[in-house]
This record gives structure tokens, C-alpha cells and sequence, in this order.
């Protein structure tokens, strides 16, 4: 794609940041759970489109990918668990607005601080071929412990969360002799175990 | 323009999603909220990660691995928060942070 | 370096047009095969295209307080995904654009058209549109894994995620031959996100036609001719992982790869409306614990014979 970033690029890299931060400012002002979900999508996306100009493209497409099953997921929690999930009944749910917004701030010029009085240095880096290619031999490669923490964390979080979530154990399902012929589940399954 | 001053817009775009996330995560008070604005903090850090990769070290994959090691927090935080709301809504038909602390004791 | 896209060929404006045609047909293709296949040959090409017209023509009706910015999102989006699914696909010979990435690229789209939909099903603020937004959600969810794994299996053996480098590995042996499984994971798995056939319960009679059920006019045109196009699109797409895409002898090259398009829809639809609806419920189950192991092992067996070099 661009190896330097061409005029087109930055005022699509431009654009896409504006309206990431506008659609992450819409997710605490919006009434509607369901468009406060797909705001911050939306902000997702317009991340995934900025990873996308600056060559990124595996990312910039992970992103997105990963992000739109995480928000599709999330809309379902907002609307179980929110009490007010299609906005029509308007309602703050908020703490100490004033005080968070006086960190959010806060933080913000802090960081724009450092960003705009430092000496960045830019000059001329090599570019690989393909970032793809280079990520992916990083991963398998010289950064594979990375990669290991990270199966580890995720077979982790699969067994936590559904040891959290779920009520029910296997002598619920089975009985208290573990020897029903077929478990009773609130929802039977396809496949009669 | 030059390449610094284009780093130095994309970073402060996600200087903004992350002072947005971090006002959303503490002012909130449902725990789903909390955790949009986590995620929005984390976009931001998805984005700071990636412009330091094209800018900064593109010879290097380290920034390219940050990135995938923040899309991998997202999902943990997202799999853990959703399974804490579950289990906190079952114990107490809540979902309200401030009332989670009378679950102490 | 790769060889050259379809926007660097023809240009950016007349290679996106062209796109765009070729998914419009490959719909209105998929609709009268579908046609043809349940009612008989009579006027299956112009079926589509006259109730198509008939839509554009008819008045929109809508409910009470609906989320209409949503709606309409979501009515949108899912020819658009549809389309950009398209852009990844290669029309002879080329991708629209070509990426490091373009199996993921693909695999995301299928994924904003899951959410698309579920936009579709909230949108009018209607129950039975709602409850199949939520089985939507369900039974995509549970199709999703198999077809990721199931292109990445494709992109394994060729040792790339470029569709063109996909193609150009299939010249001895098309890959269908080894992964029979990733072939048909995917080709159903693709039928799953477009809802439709044996997967149509989201937009089924038992809930008034669920998502769709509340649409109307041009929303209703959009959602079918998206389902339609993604139908196609997929059906293209397996084409070029598995079947070889535009490789076969004495036709060229771009109508071997529309002729194993047509068969792959053909054999879609044909399979597809002979299968009774199936019960989300039951199929959500199959999906993770049957079909995500082995889609699991077919990479693995893959994998093997990627590292004993029997593709290259």
C-alpha cells in the first residue's frame, strides 16, 4: 500500500481520528445502549481504517474482525443487563462525573504534552515487504514466548469465565450419581449427550 | 508534512480516545459501561501502538506484537467482565458497581 | 511482489463499478437458481429482476418508535459487506484489491454482516424481528470459528493469505482434494451467514420471517439482494480456495472460474432447498463441538502435509 503517506492518506487518517473520538465521546452521551455499542464499533473501525493507512493491514483487518464479535456480543449484555436498553426513557447512570472528567482531561493534556514537546525521531526507517509476514515470523519466531503467555491467558479465561458464569455444574446436568442417560439442560442440544 | 507531524496527530487522536475511555470508566456506574470505556482506552492504546510501529520501528515487530498483545486484553476484559456481570447479577439482580461493595464481608 | 490488482489495471472507478456488476449478477444468478430450483424453470431470470423493481416501487411502511438510524444502517450495510466480501475474490485473474490479509479480510466482512443483521432485527422495535436478530447472533457465532478455520486452512497450505497466491498454489492439485472438510465447513458455514436455506431460522415462518420481517420497499430489496450477493460471493470465493479457481484446460481462464462458480451455487441451492429448516438450538451445538474440532484436525492434517512438502 503507501509507503509514505501520500496526501490522501492523511486526510483519510485525519478524518477516520476525528470521528473515532467523536464516536468514543457519542458512547457515554447517547441514550440508546444498543447505539452506544455500535459507537464504540464505530470507533473501533475508524481505528482499524487508520491501522489500514499506515500499512498494517493483518491488524487493521483483526481489528475489525475481533472487535465486531465483541460488539455484537456486547449489544446482547447491554440490552439483558442496561434498564434502559432502546433509550427511549432517557436516564444518567453516573458517579463523580465531574471528578472523571477532570482525570479523562487530565490525562489527555498530559499526554498531549509529552506527544507535542518531544523529539520523535523519524527519520527515513527501513520498511519491510510485508507486515504480515514480518508479525507473523515475530509471533513464531523471536517473539513466540509472547505468543505462548498469550494461548495460556486465553485457555485461562475460557476456563474462569465459565466457571463464573454458569450456575450449574455437572451434578445439575447429571444427577447426583452422575448417571442420567441424557443431561437436563435448560436448552437441549443438538447432539442428545 | 512531515512524518513527525503526522505521528503527532495520530498519537493525539489516541491521547483523546484514551482521556474519553478513562472518563467513561470512572464515571459510569453499570458494570457493562465500565468496561466500554476500558475498551475505548484500549483502542486508543491499539492505535498509539500502531503509529508507533509505522513511524517509529517499522524494522522492528515489537510494536506490531503490543498490538496483538492489547487486542488479546480486549477479549480477556470483555470474556472476565461479561462472566463477573453474570455471576454478580445472579448473586444480587444488580449490575450497578456501587453496589458491589456490599457484597464485602 | 504480487501481480497486478483489478484497481492498478483498470482503474480505481470502472474496476469498482465492475465489482459491483459482477456481485449484482452473481445475485440475481443465485436467485434464479434458486428459482429454478423450487419452482420450475418458468421466468427464473426474470423473476428477480421484476420483483426487484416491484420493491423500488413500493412505499415503505415502519412501526412504532423504531431506531430508525439503526434500521437503516443496518439495511445498508448488508449489500455493502456483501460487495466488499467481493472485493477479495478474484475476477479474472485479479482481487479488487489485494492485501497480505486477504482470507482475514473476507472472514471480517462476514463478520460486520453478522452484526448488520442483528441491526436489522432491532431496528423496527418489533418482537419477532428481534428474536431472530438474537438467533442470528447465536447461530453466527457458532459458525463463525469453523469458518475462520476452515479459510485459514486454504491460506495454510498455500502459505500465504492472498486469494491470488491461494489460486496460483491450486495449479497441480486443487485443494479441495486434501481438505474436504474446510470445503464443506466453509460452503455451509456461508450459508449460515446469509441465513438461508437449511440455516434460515432467523428469518423463518415460525416468527413471521424474523429480521425480515418488519422490512418493506427498498430496506426489504437491500437485505435480499445482500443475502443474495453473499451467497454468490461466497460461492465464488470457493471456488477460487478449493476448486482451483480459474486453473482447467482449453476454455480460459476467467470462465472455468464462473463455470465452478455456477456449480458451486448450483449444487447450494440444490442441496440447500431439499434440507428442512434446522432448529438453531440444535445446530448452535453441532457447530462447537462438532464442527470446530474438526475443522481443528483438518488444519492440523494440512499442517502435516504442509511440513512433509506435499504442496509445494
Amino acid at each position: 500500500m503507501l509507503s509514505d503517506l501520500s496526501g490522501w492518506a492523511i486526510t483519510a487518517v485525519a478524518i477516520l481520528g476525528v470521528l473515532s473520538v467523536a464516536a468514543g465521546v457519542a458512547v457515554f452521551v447517547v441514550d440508546s445502549m444498543a447505539r452506544a455499542t455500535f459507537a464504540l464499533l464505530a470507533s473501533f473501525l475508524a481505528v482499524a481504517g487508520i491501522l489500514l493507512a499506515l500499512d498494517l493491514v493483518y491488524l487493521a483487518v483483526v481489528t475489525a474482525l475481533m472487535m465486531t464479535i465483541e460488539m455484537a456480543i456486547m449489544a446482547v449484555f447491554m440490552i439483558m443487563f442496561m434498564m434502559n436498553p432502546a433509550g427511549l426513557m432517557p436516564m444518567t447512570m453516573v458517579h463523580n462525573a465531574k471528578g472523571s472528567a477532570a482525570v479523562g482531561a487530565g490525562v489527555f493534556v498530559l499526554l498531549a504534552v509529552g506527544i507535542w514537546t518531544i523529539d520523535w525521531p523519524t527519520m527515513n526507517p527501513v520498511r519491510p515487504d510485508d507486515s504480515t509476514r514480518q508479525l507473523g515470523e515475530a509471533i513464531m519466531g523471536s517473539h513466540m514466548l509472547v505468543m505462548l503467555v498469550i494461548g495460556i491467558g486465553l485457555f485461562a479465561m475460557i476456563l474462569a469465565g465459565t466457571v463464573l458464569a454458569t450456575a450449574r455444574g455437572r451434578y445439575d446436568r447429571l444427577g447426583p450419581g452422575l448417571d442420567a442417560e441424557h443431561p437436563d439442560d435448560p436448552v437441549p442440544g443438538g447432539l442428545r449427550r | 508534512m512531515t512524518a513527525e507531524l503526522v505521528l503527532q496527530i495520530v498519537l493525539t487522536v489516541a491521547a483523546g480516545l484514551i482521556g474519553v475511555g478513562l472518563f467513561g470508566a470512572l464515571s459510569q456506574q453499570t458494570i457493562v459501561m465500565v468496561m466500554m470505556g476500558l475498551e475505548l482506552v484500549l483502542n486508543g492504546v491499539l492505535l498509539a501502538g500502531g503509529a508507533a510501529w509505522y513511524f517509529l520501528a517499522p524494522e522492528l515487530p515489537d510494536a506490531q506484537v503490543l498490538v496483538v498483545v492489547a487486542l488479546v486484553v480486549m477479549a480477556v476484559e470483555m470474556a472476565m467482565g461479561f462472566a463477573v456481570t453474570v455471576a454478580f447479577y445472579r448473586a444480587r439482580q444488580l449490575d450497578m458497581i456501587d453496589m458491589a461493595s456490599d457484597l464485602r464481608g | 511482489m504480487p501481480e497486478q490488482t483489478l484497481a492498478e489495471a483498470w482503474g480505481l472507478v470502472p474496476a469498482v463499478l465492475g465489482i459491483v456488476a459482477v456481485g449484482v449478477v452473481l445475485g440475481v444468478v443465485v436467485a434464479a437458481v434458486d428459482r429454478v430450483v423450487v419452482f420450475g424453470a418458468s421466468g427464473a431470470v426474470v423473476e428477480p429482476i421484476r420483483s426487484s423493481a416491484r420493491l423500488l416501487a413500493e412505499q415503505r411502511r415502519t412501526t412504532l418508535a423504531p431506531d430508525r438510524l439503526l434500521w437503516r444502517i443496518g439495511c445498508v450495510a448488508v449489500p455493502t459487506l456483501a460487495l466488499l466480501s467481493l472485493a477479495v475474490v478474484p475476477v479474472a485473474g485479479r482481487t479488487l484489491w489485494s492485501t497480505s490479509a486477504d482470507l482475514v479480510w473476507f472472514n471480517a466482512m462476514e463478520a460486520l454482516l453478522w452484526a448488520a443483521v442483528w441491526l436489522v432485527g432491532w431496528g423496527p422495535n418489533a418482537v419477532h424481528a428481534l428474536t431472530g436478530g438474537y438467533r442470528f447472533l447465536a447461530q453466527g457465532l457458532a459458525y463463525e470459528l469453523p469458518l475462520m478455520f476452515a479459510l485459514i486452512t486454504a491460506g495454510l497450505a498455500a502459505g500465504s493469505l492472498r486469494t491470488t497466491d491461494v489460486v496460483a498454489a491450486q495449479e497441480a492439485l486443487w485443494l479441495v482434494v486434501t481438505m474436504p472438510v474446510a470445503f464443506v465447513v466453509f460452503v455451509a458455514g456461508a450459508a449460515a451467514f446469509a441465513f438461508w436455506g437449511p440455516f434460515a431460522a432467523p428469518a423463518e415462518a415460525d416468527i413471521a420471517g424474523g429480521v425480515t420481517s418488519e422490512l418493506s420497499g427498498v430496506d426489504r430489496l437491500l437485505v435480499e439482494a445482500g443475502r443474495a450477493v453473499f451467497l454468490g460471493a461466497s460461492a465464488a470465493m470457493a471456488a477460487a480456495l478449493f476448486l482451483g479457481g480459474d486453473s482447467g484446460p482449453w476454455l480460459p481462464g476467467p470462465l472455468w472460474h464462473l463455470l465452478k462458480t455456477l456449480a458451486v451455487v448450483a449444487a447450494l441451492v440444490w442441496v440447500g432447498r431439499r434440507m428442512p429448516v434446522l432448529r438453531p438450538d440444535r445446530t448452535v451445538e453441532v457447530g462447537w463441538m462438532v464442527l470446530v474440532p474438526l475443522t481443528l484436525l483438518q488444519a492440523l492434517v494440512v499442517a502435516v502435509l504442509v511440513l512433509t512438502g506435499f504442496y509445494a
